[in-house]
C-alpha cells in the first residue's frame, strides 16, 4: 500500500499534548482544592443546601457564649437522648441570638455550620461513638457583652425601639436590644401568638436591623457632609436666623417644639439641631451629588451583615419638587433608615472615615475549649476622608456640649452625637434617636439608640446611650 | 460501632487511593522493570484493601446479605480479570488492567450506594464486556488489515450519529439514545473509536492537503450532527481529537491555529443560536443568582462537594441523591461528597495516568496508524474526563458527558473496554515486536 513518508516530529506532538494536559488537570486540581479550602463554607450555609440539617444526626448543637464565655444559649440533653436547647438570658438576648427551635434566626442561624460541626479529639468522638452518643457541637464565642446588652435593655424598658453598640475600630457588635422581644425558650410552644398577634406589636422582628424609620435630624449629618463637600473651609460662614418656624414658598418647617435657635453659624445650627438653617442649607446643594453621597453611604445599597436586614431608602434626585428638598434636607420625606445603617455610618465617622465589617463571632472553639476559627476585624471600606469624619466628629461634639447632647456632657469622657425627633405619623409622639461615640481622642464604643414614639431624641434616647458609655467606660 | 467503622474506614480508604495514586506516578519515574512490577503489585494490594473497607462501610450501614455476595462477586471478577489477562496476554500493561479496575471499583462502590440494583446491572455489563473485549489484543496483533477501511469507519460512524439525531431518545434535552430490542445504546460512544480509526487510517495514507480536506469535511460533519443532536460534549470531544490527531501527523501549527479559531467562532455561534447552549454558560457563569432554575445543578453539585470537604461525609452520610443526574455525569461529585475531595483528587490523577500511559505508548509505536490510533483515543478518553470533572467543579460549563469506568451506563462501559483494549493491544504488540529484536 502506498503512503507518505511517515512526520518524524510525531512524538513532539504527542509529548506536547501530554504536557498541556497534565497542566490543565493540576489548574483544575488547585481549582477544586481552592474550592473546598476557601470557598466551601458560602457553598455550605446556603439555605438551599440541604445537607446541614443532617449533621444534627450525629452533633449536639454546640453553645452560644457571650465575649467573657458566660453561656447564651445551650442544648440539654435529657437521659432519654431527648434534647432541649435553652436560653439561660430568655429575652435579653432574643434578637440577638436569635432561636434554633422554630427555624433558625440571629447567631443561631449565622453560626449553623459551626454549631452542627463536632471538633471533639478523636479519642473522645471515638468513646461517644462506642458509646452511640452524639458528639458536642463546637461552640461560638460572640462578639455580645452580656453586662452592656444588660444595660441597654434595661434603660430601653418597656418601650418599642432598638439599641445597639459597636466598636469602631473593630466592627465588633457589642450589644443588640430590640423591644418588644420574645422568649426564645417559649418560642415553638408560643408561635402562633408570636406570628399572628398584634401586627404593630412584631415580637419576632429584629428592629436593630430590620426596622425602617425616618431618619429625623440624624440625617442631618449627611445633609451636612455634602455642604461641607460643595463648601470646603467655608461651610462655617453660612449664617441663618431661626424664629422657630421657617417659611418658604407657602411651606412651613418648624423646629422642635417650634424653639426660635435666632442667629445660627452652621456648627450651632447642627448642634442645636435648627430644622430652618437645614431645611434653607439644604436648597443649595447639588441634589445629584448629594444622591451620589446618599449612595456611597450605603443608602439603598446591601449592608455588609451577615444577619437579615432591610435596605435603607433615600430617593430625593434632581426632580425633587421644593417641599421634597425641605423635607429631605432634615430627615423627614421619603428618607428610611434601619438603626443598624446609622449606627454603622456613625462608627465610620468615629474611625477616621473607614467602616470597618460588623461582625458577630469573635471564634469557634470546639466543646473542650480549644480555638478553631477565628474572625478577625476587617475593613469594608472607606466611606468619606478622614478630614471629612473629623468635621463631622467637631459638629457632633458642638452637638453634645452645646447643643441637643446635653445629656452626654460629663467630666469622664468626651462624648460627640447626634439627636434625632422623627415625625413619622400627624398627631403622634416622634421617634427619639441618638447616634454618638465615645470618647472622641480614641472612639471606644458607637451606640444607636431609636425609642418608638419616644418624643425628643435629646431627652430619651440620649440618656440611655449616656448608660451604655458610662458601663463601658467604666465612669459610674 | 457502626459510626467508628465509617470513621475509621473514611481515613484509610482516604489513605490506600493516596498510596494507589503514588504508585501511580511513581510507576512512570522508575526505569526498572523490576521496580515498576513492584509498584504495580502495591497498586493490587491497595486495590483490594479499598475494595475491602468501601464494601465494610457499606454493610455496616445495610447489614444486606445480598450485597456480601455482591461483593464476592466482584473481588472474583477483579482477581480474575487481573490474573487471566495477564496470563493470555504476558506483555499487558498492567498499570492498565490495575486503573480499570480502580476506577470500576470507585463506581460500583458509589452506584451501590446510590442504587444497588443499577450497581448490579452495571457490575453484570462490566464483567460481559471485559470477557467480550479480551480478544482485542488479539485481533490488533495479528489484523493490520484495518488500516484498509477509513471511509467505512467515517461513513459508518456518520450514519449512526445520523440515526440517533433522526429517531434518538430524548434525555435531558438532548438525542443520545437508539432503542434496538429492547436495549438502548448510544452510538456516539461507539462512533468516537470508529472516528479515531477513520482519522487515523487517512492520515496513515496521506497529509497531503487534499487527503486533509477531505478527512476535516467528513470529521466535520460528525461534529454538526452531534451539534444537531444536542449532543455537545460528544461534539467537543470529537473535534478536540480531530484536531490533536491532525497536529500529531502534521505538526503544522497553523492547522492547531485554524482549528482554535474556528472553535473560537464555532462556540459563540452555539452561545448565541441555541438557548440550552446559553443556559449552561450562565449556571456556569454564575450558579447562585438562580438555585431553583438555571444553577440548581452545579449548585447542587457544589453543596455536594463543598460540604463534603477534603475527607468527605463518609459513604451514606451525605445527600448525593439532591444531585440530578448523579449517577451518571455527576458521579464525580458523590464521590467527592461521601468518600472526600482527596479521593476525587486521586481519582482524577489516576485517569491523567491512563492518559500518559496512552501517550507513551504512542511515542513508542512505529506505525503512524497505530500512534495516532493511540494519541487520538487517548484523547478522546482525557478530553471526556476533563469535560466531566470540569462541569462538576465549575471549572467549564457542563456539558454532560460521563466519566468512563466510574458512570453508571452500559454504552459507556463497553466503549470504555474497547478502548482500552486496543491500547492494550497496542501495547502488546509494541512489547512483542521489542522481545523479537532482542532474541535476534
Amino acid at each position: 500500500m502506498k503512503k507518505s513518508k511517515p512526520n518524524p516530529k510525531a512524538n513532539r506532538g504527542i509529548l506536547f499534548f501530554a504536557y498541556a494536559a497534565s497542566a490543565l488537570f493540576l489548574c483544575m486540581g488547585v481549582y477544586m482544592g481552592y474550592f473546598i479550602q476557601a470557598k466551601s463554607e458560602d457553598a455550605i450555609n446556603n439555605p438551599y443546601n440541604a445537607r446541614l440539617s443532617t449533621f444534627a444526626d450525629r452533633t449536639v448543637r454546640g453553645k452560644i457564649l457571650a465575649n467573657d464565655g458566660t453561656v447564651l444559649a445551650e442544648t440539654a440533653v435529657a437521659s432519654d437522648g431527648t434534647e432541649t436547647r435553652n436560653y439561660p438570658y430568655g429575652e435579653l438576648f432574643a434578637h440577638a441570638v436569635g432561636h434554633s427551635t422554630a427555624g433558625t434566626t440571629g447567631i443561631e442561624d449565622l453560626a449553623n455550620f459551626y454549631l452542627l460541626t463536632s471538633h471533639v479529639n478523636l479519642l473522645q468522638k471515638t468513646v461517644d461513638d462506642l458509646a452511640g452518643r452524639k458528639s458536642a457541637g463546637d461552640s461560638v464565642v460572640t462578639t455580645l457583652d452580656v453586662a452592656l446588652q444588660t444595660v441597654a435593655s434595661d434603660a430601653l424598658g418597656n418601650r418599642r425601639g432598638a439599641v445597639i453598640a459597636m466598636e469602631p475600630d473593630t466592627g465588633k457588635i457589642l450589644a443588640m436590644v430590640s423591644k418588644p422581644a420574645y422568649d426564645p425558650n417559649a418560642v415553638a410552644a408560643g408561635w402562633e401568638e408570636l406570628a399572628g398577634g398584634d401586627s404593630s406589636e412584631a415580637r419576632l422582628l429584629n428592629r436593630a436591623t430590620q426596622g425602617l424609620y425616618p431618619p429625623g435630624s440624624t440625617f442631618k449629618i449627611v445633609t451636612a457632609l455634602q455642604y461641607m463637600r460643595e463648601h470646603p473651609g467655608a461651610y462655617n460662614d453660612y449664617e441663618f436666623d431661626c424664629g422657630g418656624v421657617f417659611e418658604r414658598d407657602g411651606y412651613r418647617i418648624q423646629c422642635y417644639h417650634q424653639t426660635a435657635h435666632g442667629k445660627q453659624n452652621f456648627t450651632q445650627a447642627f448642634a442645636n439641631s435648627c430644622n430652618g438653617a437645614f431645611a434653607n442649607l439644604g436648597l443649595t446643594v447639588d441634589l445629584g451629588e448629594m444622591h451620589d453621597l446618599a449612595g456611597q453611604l450605603m443608602f439603598g445599597r446591601d449592608l455588609p451583615l451577615a444577619v437579615p436586614y432591610s435596605r435603607s431608602v433615600y430617593q430625593m434626585d434632581e426632580d425633587a419638587d421644593e417641599w421634597e428638598i425641605l423635607q429631605t434636607s432634615i430627615g423627614q420625606g421619603k428618607t428610611l433608615v434601619t438603626p443598624m445603617h446609622s449606627l454603622l455610618l456613625t462608627a465610620a465617622i468615629a474611625n477616621g472615615g473607614i467602616l470597618m465589617q460588623p461582625y458577630f463571632i469573635d471564634h469557634v472553639e470546639n466543646a473542650a475549649g480549644q480555638q478553631g476559627r477565628a474572625f478577625k476585624p476587617a475593613v469594608y471600606g472607606e466611606l468619606m476622608v478622614a478630614n471629612e469624619a473629623d468635621a463631622l466628629t467637631g459638629l457632633m461634639v458642638a452637638a453634645v456640649n452645646e447643643g441637643t447632647g446635653s445629656a452626654l456632657r460629663t467630666d469622664a469622657y468626651q462624648a460627640a452625637g447626634k439627636t434625632g425627633s422623627a415625625e413619622f405619623e400627624q398627631g403622634k409622639e416622634t421617634h427619639a434617636w441618638f447616634v454618638g461615640f465615645a470618647p472622641v481622642e480614641r472612639p471606644r464604643i458607637a451606640v444607636c439608640v431609636i425609642v418608638e414614639e419616644g418624643g425628643s431624641g435629646g431627652q430619651t434616647a440620649a440618656p440611655i446611650a449616656r448608660k451604655l458609655f458610662d458601663e463601658y467606660l467604666g465612669a459610674e | 460501632m457502626t459510626n467508628l467503622v465509617v470513621e475509621i474506614s473514611r481515613y484509610l480508604i482516604i489513605l490506600l487511593i493516596a498510596i494507589y495514586t503514588y504508585y501511580n506516578f511513581r510507576f512512570f519515574a522508575v526505569k526498572d522493570e523490576a521496580e515498576q512490577d513492584l509498584a504495580c503489585r502495591r497498586q493490587v494490594v491497595c486495590l483490594f484493601m479499598l475494595h475491602f473497607l468501601a464494601n465494610l462501610v457499606i454493610y455496616a450501614n445495610t447489614e444486606s446479605t445480598v450485597l456480601i455476595a455482591f461483593y464476592v462477586a466482584q473481588l472474583a471478577f477483579f482477581a480474575a480479570y487481573i490474573r487471566l489477562y495477564r496470563f493470555f496476554y504476558r506483555n499487558v500493561s498492567r498499570i492498565l488492567v490495575n486503573n480499570t479496575c480502580m476506577l470500576l471499583c470507585t463506581g460500583f462502590v458509589i452506584l451501590t450506594r446510590l442504587n444497588p440494583e443499577r450497581a448490579m446491572r452495571q457490575f453484570l455489563i462490566a464483567a460481559a464486556s471485559a470477557v467480550a473485549t479480551w480478544i482485542i489484543p488479539f485481533i490488533i496483533d495479528r489484523v493490520w488489515q484495518l488500516v484498509k477501511f477509513p471511509l467505512v469507519y467515517g461513513l459508518l460512524g456518520l450514519v449512526l450519529l445520523t440515526a440517533v439525531w433522526f429517531a434518538g431518545n430524548t434525555s435531558y434535552g438532548a438525542q443520545l439514545a437508539l432503542a434496538v430490542g429492547g436495549f438502548s445504546f448510544q452510538p456516539s460512544e461507539f462512533v468516537k473509536i470508529s472516528f479515531v480509526f477513520f482519522a487515523a487510517a487517512m492520515f496513515y495514507r496521506s497529509v497531503s492537503f487534499k487527503n486533509i480536506v477531505l478527512t476535516s469535511v467528513i470529521a466535520a460533519a460528525h461534529v454538526l450532527v452531534l451539534v444537531l443532536s444536542r449532543d455537545l460534549g460528544s461534539a467537543l470531544i470529537y473535534f478536540v481529537t480531530y484536531l490533536v490527531m491532525l497536529f500529531v501527523a502534521t505538526s503544522n501549527w497553523g492547522y492547531l491555529g485554524l482549528g482554535a479559531v474556528s472553535a473560537g467562532v464555532a462556540a459563540r455561534a452555539a452561545y448565541s443560536l441555541f438557548p440550552h447552549v446559553r443556559r449552561r454558560v450562565l449556571a456556569w457563569a454564575d450558579p447562585w443568582s438562580d438555585v431553583d432554575d438555571v444553577g440548581y445543578q452545579t449548585a447542587q453539585s457544589l453543596f455536594a462537594i463543598g460540604t463534603g470537604g477534603w475527607f468527605g461525609m463518609g459513604l451514606y452520610r451525605g445527600m448525593p441523591e439532591k444531585i440530578p443526574v448523579v449517577d451518571k455525569d455527576f458521579v464525580f461529585a458523590a464521590v467527592s461528597e461521601e468518600l472526600g475531595a482527596i479521593y476525587a483528587l486521586c481519582l482524577l490523577f489516576i485517569c491523567l495516568g491512563c492518559f500518559l500511559q496512552f501517550s507513551m505508548i504512542a511515542m513508542k509505536m512505529q506505525a503512524m496508524f497505530y500512534k495516532l490510533i493511540a494519541i487520538g483515543l487517548g484523547t478522546v478518553y482525557i478530553t471526556q474526563v476533563f469535560l466531566t470533572v470540569g462541569g462538576v467543579i465549575k471549572f467549564v460549563p457542563s456539558t454532560g458527558v460521563t466519566l468512563p469506568f466510574v458512570s453508571y451506563g452500559g454504552s459507556s462501559i463497553l466503549s470504555t473496554f474497547i478502548l482500552f483494549g486496543i491500547i492494550q493491544g497496542l501495547y502488546i504488540l509494541k512489547r512483542g515486536e521489542e522481545e523479537e529484536d532482542e532474541e535476534e
